[in-house]
This record gives C-alpha cells, structure tokens and sequence, in this order.
C-alpha cells in the first residue's frame, strides 16, 4: 500500500502550503515582530477533509457521474483503490518510477538553466531601463505564444529528443523568474539606496548588498510559480519529443492510447505528486533564506 | 554668552565652519520652489536646530547638506567623509541583524573586518542596544530601530551629523528618553549637528542654536542662542527660562507660517 499511503502523505504535506499563506495574513493582521503563527486544529483538520472530499469526488464521478452525467462507460474514470492497486503492480510500478526520475531531471535541468538566464537577465535589465524596455516585449510574446505552436520548429530544429524537452522548460518556466527578480531588485527602498548613494557605493556593491537581498522574497515567488511550470514544460515536451528515457509524461500518452485507463491515472497523480513536491520544495527553501527576516507586506494586494 | 557650547570663536581666531550655506536656493524641476537664498553655518561642537511648517522645505535643506541633492544655485561646504545622518524612517536593512545593520557604513568605506567589528560593538554599548544584536529590524520597537540607525553612523566617527526629524514617529516618552541620550552622545563624541524638528520643545531642549525657517519656499526668519549649559537635564524642560524661550521661538514659527 505505499502508493495510497503516498497519496495520504500528499493530503498531509498540504498544511505546509495553506501554513505560509496564513502566516503571512496573521503578520499583515497582527504586528509583525511575533513570527511564530499561532496553529489551530482547524489548520490540521482542513487538509484531510479536503483530501476525503476529493477522494470522494472521484468515486462518485467513477460509480455514478460517469454513466448519468455523460451516459459513458466506467473504465474512462477508474476508481481510487484501483488505480493504486493496478499501479502497484511490479511492471508499471517500475516504468513508473523510473519514468518519475527521468521527468524530475529534466524539470530540474530546465528550472536550473530558468533560473540562471532568467535572473541574469532581470540584472541585466534592472541595470539599463533601455534594455529593460527593449527585452520586455520579447519576453512577454514567448509568453504569450502557445507552446504547442513552438513544437514543430523546436522539433526540426533541435531534434526530437531530451534537449528539446529541456528548452520546452525553460520557454515555459523563465517569465516568472525575470519578473519577478526584476520587480524584486526595483523593490528596495529610496532612503536604503540613498545610504549607498552617499557612501558613493559601485554599483556591483549596490546589486550585491542592497538589491538582490531585497529582491529575495520575490525571487523566491518566481522559482516556486517557474517549478509548476518547469513541470508541465517536461510532461508537455514528453509528448513530443518521445526519444530518450521515457517520462511519466510519455507514459501517460502510451497507457492512454492502449486504454489502460488505471495506469494513465497512476501516471496523472504522479504527474500532481512531482508538480507539489518541486512547490512545496521551493517554498521551504525560500523560507529557510528569507524567513528569518521578511515581513510580507501583502497588504496593498 | 561665554557659557555656551556652542561659541564660534577660540580668542577670535575663527574654526572652520563644519557645514557652510552660501545663498543656497532649490527649485525643483517640476518648478516647485522649495528654498530661497539661504545662509547659515554649522560650527564644531554646534547643536543647530532648524524648526519650521511642514513643507517649508527642511528636508529638501538636509539632502542639499548631505550630498543627495545639488542645489539650483548657492554653494554648500562640507566635509563628505565625515558625515553621519539619521533620517525620518531608520531605513536598515531588514536582512542584516542589528549588529551587520550598524557595521554598513563602515563595510561600504572599506574599513577591515576586525577593525569595524570592534568599533559596531563599540558603539552598540554606547546607544544602549546591548542584547539586540542578532535582531532582525522587523523585531525592533520604534526607538531601538533610531538607535541602531544612530549608531550606524556613529561608528563613522562623524564631525557632522545630519537629522531629519528622526523622532518624529515616537512617542513622547521614547523621545524625550532619546534627547537625552543623544545629548550625552553630542557631548561625549563631539559632533556638530543639524537636527530637524517638528517640537519646539525638542529644539529648545536639544539646541545651542535654533533657527526657524518661513513657510515656503523656505527661508531663514529666526535665529535663537539657546543659553543652557550642558550636561541638561531632563528637567530643565519644567524651567521658566526654557518656557520662555520656547515661547519666544513658537511666536516665531507661528509668524512664519503667515
Ligand atoms: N523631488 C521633489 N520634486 C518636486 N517637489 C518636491 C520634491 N521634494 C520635495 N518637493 C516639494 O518641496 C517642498 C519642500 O519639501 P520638503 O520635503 O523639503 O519639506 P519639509 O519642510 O521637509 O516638510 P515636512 O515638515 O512635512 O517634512 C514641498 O512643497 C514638496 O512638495
Ligand atoms: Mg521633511
């Protein structure tokens, strides 16, 4: 049962998201010099019974939504208990595993080159507004242009193997971390940089002591939102550039197209599973640097 | 007036002013005219507090003195290095300790390691922030954060100090606390000062000299020698005298924002 008992680990590492949200409005309510949040059972007891409800939802849409909703037949939605079990099987629990590996690699790889170009960039143009008015546009339109639409000229160009998932990470996942590290360098405040002015500080001791440790807690917004989207980037690339190690991505396309409907499910929470984790990975790291001194000032939002 | 701390003079052989303003005017590129043709000098061992109606262009006068901004004609003398200045909000860095707070100015000018660690503790004993040096700012009441912002310059060993109304955002007893500790420190380190104010009484308290500037564009209509002896203490706020003089100086403010 490790897989159902993975599932309950889900439901229960949720309070860790719902935690930090909280914590920040109680600092926005309360004063902020007390950090430590005050817990509730409530905080403890929502997760489950969410968790129950979903779970509840789905063998209510398998056993009674599918046939009187949509008049289709039961195997298109599975039950729970199935999917698990037929996922636990020692074939497809292998590929499974090993497809999990390959995705979080390339999600990893993706996020890694995001994260570097991207916050290069933001640097880069928090130091000219030229460039930062020049760029913009440009990152905005590979924003705005469907991935799907890229993937024929990706796949001519670069082949159709991992790299090319990779660069489906990246073109997915670096909007966040540009903006969100620019708007975090512009963040510090007019009398912090007027201590440096008058100090007659370069500009590299500028940057390196003043706007990148404000623009933490805002980078650390970035990489969180750019982890999901790295996430859907490698699932998406999966279904594209199919050679090299198969992913949980190509795994759900191969179960689909032979109708084993358990499996493709199987794959689809594992799917959620690697899209949560990288977010509460993130979350918790960017707690550890920024939390000891951060003040969320949410308040204008 | 022999007492004062303040006197301008050694035998008539003049000091250099800490910080001269000759025909200083501001106009602001929008066209606001925020100061007009203003003289005066800071000397050694000066307190000089200047009192005036909100928007009179005070402020717009302490970054003029500081560097921060150039005036639109007129000259400023001042010595750049050797300026300290503590400003309405504390502005620390909200991911330094205290400790690393109060080293800042020291680290941007380069001084060794050892050297500016030795002199941040230095100082952290003198403004009374023993205890707090691994607080982060958000965990600092309003006063401790004007003590760290104080000792941060502090540690600078500065001839001049700028202050633009610092104590404003406090309370009437934290402040009155941090004049007199201010007071202890203008006297034990021997900085001249050019402190801003909304409180007469904070001027008088504080001041060898307060001027009083008109409303705007502002310029300088009053000029009261404050003859108190120093050490003050605290009580010399209940004096006569000092009533009367506050008086004196509230009458001319009162008149300037005519
Ligand atoms: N950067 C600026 N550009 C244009 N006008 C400005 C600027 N800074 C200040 N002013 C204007 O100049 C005038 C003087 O401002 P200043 O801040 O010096 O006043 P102040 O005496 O310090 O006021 P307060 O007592 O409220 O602090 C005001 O009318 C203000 O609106
Ligand atoms: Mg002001």
């Amino acid at each position: 049962m490790t897989a159902l008992s993975n599932e309950v680990g889900l439901g229960a590492t949720a309070p860790s998201i719902s935690e930090s949200t909280l914590a920040e409005a109680q600092e926005v309510a309360s004063q902020p010099h007390d950090q430590t949040p005050t817990r509730h059972i409530s905080d403890y007891v929502g997760p489950p019974i969410t968790f129950a409800v979903f779970i509840g939802f789905w063998y209510l849409m398998s056993d009674w939504g599918l046939k009187h909703l949509f008049d289709k037949p039961k195997f298109l939605i599975p039950e729970p208990h199935v999917v698990v079990h037929d996922s636990l099987q020692s074939v497809p629990r292998g590929d499974l595993l090993r497809g999990l590996g390959y995705t979080t690699q390339v999600v990893l790889i993706g996020l890694g080159i995001s994260i570097v170009l991207g916050m290069a960039l933001a640097i880069a143009m928090a130091q000219a507004r030229w460039l930062e008015r020049s760029v913009w546009p440009y990152l905005v339109a590979l924003q705005a242009i469907p991935i799907l639409a890229m993937v024929p000229l990706i796949g001519s160009i670069m082949g159709y193997e991992v790299n090319s998932r990779i660069l489906v990470c990246v073109i997915i996942s670096i909007f966040p971390i540009v903006s969100n590290t620019l708007f975090g360098l512009l963040s510090a405040d007019q009398g912090q940089h007027d201590l440096f002015t008058l100090r007659n500080a370069s500009r590299f001791t500028r940057l390196w002591k003043l706007q990148l440790p404000a623009a933490m807690p805002s980078v650390f917004t970035g990489f969180r939102i750019s982890a999901g989207l790295s996430v859907v980037g490698a699932i998406v690339g999966e279904l594209f550039f199919v050679r090299g190690g198969k992913g949980i991505g190509a795994l759900l396309d191969q179960y689909r197209s032979r109708n084993i409907y358990p499996l493709a499910f199987g794959a689809l929470v594992l799917c959620a599973v690697l899209g949560i984790a990288v977010f509460i990975i993130f979350g918790w790291i960017g707690k550890l640097v920024v939390g000891r001194w951060y003040v969320s000032t949410r308040k204008s939002s | 007036m022999t007492a004062v701390a303040g006197s301008h003079s050694i035998g008539d052989i003049p000091i250099l002013a800490a910080l001269k303003f000759d025909n200083v005017s501001m106009t602001y590129p929008d066209g606001t005219f925020a100061l007009d043709s203003t003289n005066f000098e800071v000397h050694p061992g000066e307190f000089v507090t200047i009192v005036g109606p909100s928007g009179c262009g005070k402020s717009t006068l302490q970054r003029i003195a500081s560097g921060l901004s150039k005036p639109s004609t007129g000259t400023v003398t001042v010595d750049h290095d050797s300026l300290g200045y503590v400003f309405q909000d504390a502005t620390l860095l909200q991911w330094r300790t205290v400790r690393k707070n109060i080293e800042l100015l020291a680290e941007l000018n380069g001084v060794p390691k050892a050297e500016r660690q030795a002199k941040a503790q230095e100082t952290i004993d003198l403004v009374g922030l023993n205890g707090f040096e691994s607080k982060y700012p958000k965990q600092l009441s309003g006063g401790m954060k004007m003590r760290a912002s104080l000792a941060r310059s502090l540690v600078l060993d500065p001839k001049l100090f700028l202050f633009d109304e610092p104590f404003g955002a406090l309370d009437e007893i934290t402040r009155e606390r941090l004049n007199d500790e201010l007071l202890s420190l203008f006297q034990r380190s021997g900085f001249a000062s050019l402190f801003i104010t909304h409180s007469i009484y904070e001027a008088v308290f504080l001041s060898t000299r307060v001027l009083v500037m008109s409303a705007r564009p502002g310029r300088i209509v009053g000029d009261f020698e404050i003859p108190f002896e120093y050490p003050r203490a605290p009580d010399l706020r209940f004096e006569p005298q000092f009533a009367e003089l506050s008086g004196r100086v509230s009458h001319a403010l009162r008149g300037a924002h005519s």
